[in-house]
């Protein structure tokens, strides 16, 4: 009883503890929050979640120099923000193939990145399943930066600024590989994108206003093609065959991977986040705009053995029919998409 | 007579001093030892050297430039049926580096021990994790970038027999239906019929990697016909693996250690 007595007064105690913490010094500003350490209301869970690689700012840092330096190219030439751009969700601005070294084309298009907590597979065709290890799939690409990732360690253990950071992160030298990727991983895992307008509207928030034919625009979606681009990261992250090509003789995507002849032509459902400003369109960057992509799934779809069954029709047509007014609401809906806190945020510029 | 009092003497410091320094600890530490393990790569009854011509059992002509496999999940099974699994168990051997055929298994309690168990290649959820360190550091040459995953056994050369002249095999893989992901529990020497690890004795056991059981085992492989795997699991990785899975590896001998 006597404990009984006492625990109010602790609380009271501790209350006023957790008060004087919350009260702000008029001198000191809060530290502003390391991008990637908020996970969205409206959100699932994550994939890789804050606990795999606590953000923190010097690590953060860390992998935000890492990605738009150069150096993890074999010539210096190509760094991961030469492809992927902020003001475009970090897509390849108008580009449908990007450059790597030397000028060499690549053969698909720069996806945007964003939301990568939430990914369980990587790239076109899922071939990564870690966002860690991401970054070993263009290091290496001979289309791309080209390079080992022994030499890029060489490099980086070769310059004492870099010797020095990751010594102070990791408490360790020489720079190895893991401490590369966790680095890199800290920074691409704070590209969230869940500000926009659509953002505010379902979390009802101020400034979460549709118009009407926004509102329109979102129930054909919700209709047509929520099935595929799913919850509020507007992917369900499975790989389809949208009825792009009868044959796929370069690139046959999914079964590139998994080497089954059933995943010929299957690529991984993007995200429509930010998808006003990440043209071109497609995998490989086939389409210019939105209208042509809206024109494909009402009458562009092309039959082939592994063309995805939400694409058939009862009546044996293929494709999403879509009136003039249900393209036009659905392009509205989709700008209502756009994420101003993503595409203008400082800290994920590249460093001064 | 002085010689045993003494004796006696001591022996009960001794236990004095055991009780007093075992309650320093909470929990009563087992007895553990540690067995050493060394790789012999050969081809057949002779020691694999890299760059010498050999001949497969079907007779074909091979030399061997490169050599790496992944041994990783050893466990090992005690005479009373219990299984102990060395933690973070991966190893990365490799032909070129005498330093990674040798390595050490430690803190094993203390026993008599009937079976060697063990994975050739990665278990699947360490090919989808992320970053790793030491002998799964992606920087080893045994790592797909883009196709991310560990090369459980790598296999290059020449041979005359070969299309191109060139032998490139690449094994690994962990998604159905190209799952080469294989365990084996190869037999201990005749007339040994167990491996004691014990606190003084730090037993050596020989394992013996036959190259020549890659091409042999239920699909003989002729040079012929397989120069290379496609750099991604398939079919002929597959095929690759159900042969070293049915013998690549053999325990020659054990030392009982000093």
């Amino acid at each position: 009883m006597q404990g009984l007595r006492i625990a109010p007064l602790l609380a009271a105690a501790l209350a006023g503890l957790f008060v004087a913490a919350c009260r702000p010094d008029a001198d000191v500003q809060p530290p502003e929050a390391v991008p990637g350490s908020v996970l969205p209301a409206n959100f699932p869970a994550p994939v890789y979640g804050p606990e795999q690689n606590p953000p923190d700012r010097a690590t953060f840092e860390l992998g935000r120099s890492l990605f738009y330096d150069p150096v993890l190219s074999r010539d210096g030439t190509v760094s991961c923000g030469s492809c992927h751009q902020q003001a475009v969700a970090f897509a390849h601005e108008g580009r449908a193939l990007s450059p790597g070294v030397q000028g060499r084309l690549g053969t698909r298009n720069s996806p945007a990145l964003q939301n990568l907590r939430w990914r369980r597979t990587l790239l076109w065709d899922g071939g990564v399943a870690n966002l860690e290890v991401l970054p070993l799939a263009p290091i290496t690409n001979p289309l791309e930066m080209d390079e080992t990732l022994p030499h890029v360690l060489d490099k980086l253990n070769a310059s004492p600024e870099y010797r020095r950071r990751f010594q102070q992160i990791y408490g360790s030298t020489p720079i190895n590989s893991q401490q590369l990727l966790r680095a890199l991983a800290q920074f691409t895992a704070g590209f969230t994108s869940a500000d926009s307008r659509y953002d505010h509207y379902v979390r009802g928030e101020a400034g979460g206003t549709l118009d009407a034919a926004e509102l329109r625009g979102l129930t054909v979606f919700r209709a047509q093609c929520a099935s595929c681009h799913a919850t509020d990261l507007f992917t369900d992250e499975t790989y389809r065959n949208n009825g792009l090509d009868r044959r796929f003789p370069l690139d046959s995507g999914r079964a590139g991977i998994t080497n089954r002849p059933g995943e010929r032509g299957l690529f991984k459902v993007p995200s429509l986040r930010n998808v006003a400003l990440t043209a071109p369109y497609m995998h490989d960057g086939r389409f210019q705009t939105l209208a042509q992509v809206l024109d494909h799934y009402d009458h562009g779809v092309v039959e082939s053995s592994t063309l995805d069954a939400q694409l058939r029709r009862p009546d044996g047509t293929l494709g999403i029919p879509l009136t003039a007014q249900q393209r036009a609401d659905l392009q509205a809906f989709l700008h209502t998409l756009t994420d101003p806190a993503l595409l203008s945020n400082p800290q994920l510029a590249p460093p001064k | 007579m002085t010689f045993r009092t003494l004796s006696a003497y001591s022996f009960a410091l001794l236990l004095g001093a055991a009780t007093l320094s075992a309650c320093d600890d909470d929990t009563e530490k087992p007895a553990t030892g540690t067995l050493n393990v060394e790789l012999e790569n050969v081809v057949g009854s002779q020691p694999l050297t890299l760059g010498q011509s050999y001949s497969t059992l079907a007779g074909d002509q091979i030399t061997v430039s490169k050599f790496n496999y992944i041994i990783s999940n050893i466990k090992l099974t005690r005479d009373n049926g219990t299984v102990w699994a060395e933690p973070e168990s991966y190893h990365l051997v490799k032909q070129a580096e005498t330093a990674s055929r040798s390595f050490a298994i430690k803190d094993i309690p203390t026993g008599y021990y009937t079976k060697l168990t063990f994975t050739i290649g990665v278990d699947s959820a360490r090919n989808t994790a992320g970053a790793q360190t030491g002998a799964l550091a992606p920087d080893n040459d045994m790592y797909w970038s883009w196709n991310s995953g560990y090369i459980f056994l790598k296999l290059e050369g020449t041979s005359p027999q070969s299309s191109n002249g060139q032998i490139v095999y690449h094994v690994g893989g962990f998604r159905t239906p190209y799952n080469t992901i294989r365990t084996v529990s190869p037999a201990l020497p005749a007339g040994t019929a167990s491996l004691a690890i014990s606190k003084d004795k730090t037993p050596q056991l020989h394992l013996k990697a036959d190259v020549q059981k890659i091409f042999t085992g239920p699909t003989t492989i002729r040079l012929s016909q397989l120069s290379a795997t496609s750099h991604m699991p398939d079919a002929k990785s597959v095929q690759l693996a159900n042969n070293y899975a049915a013998g690549l590896f053999s325990i020659d001998h054990i030392h009982t250690g000093e």
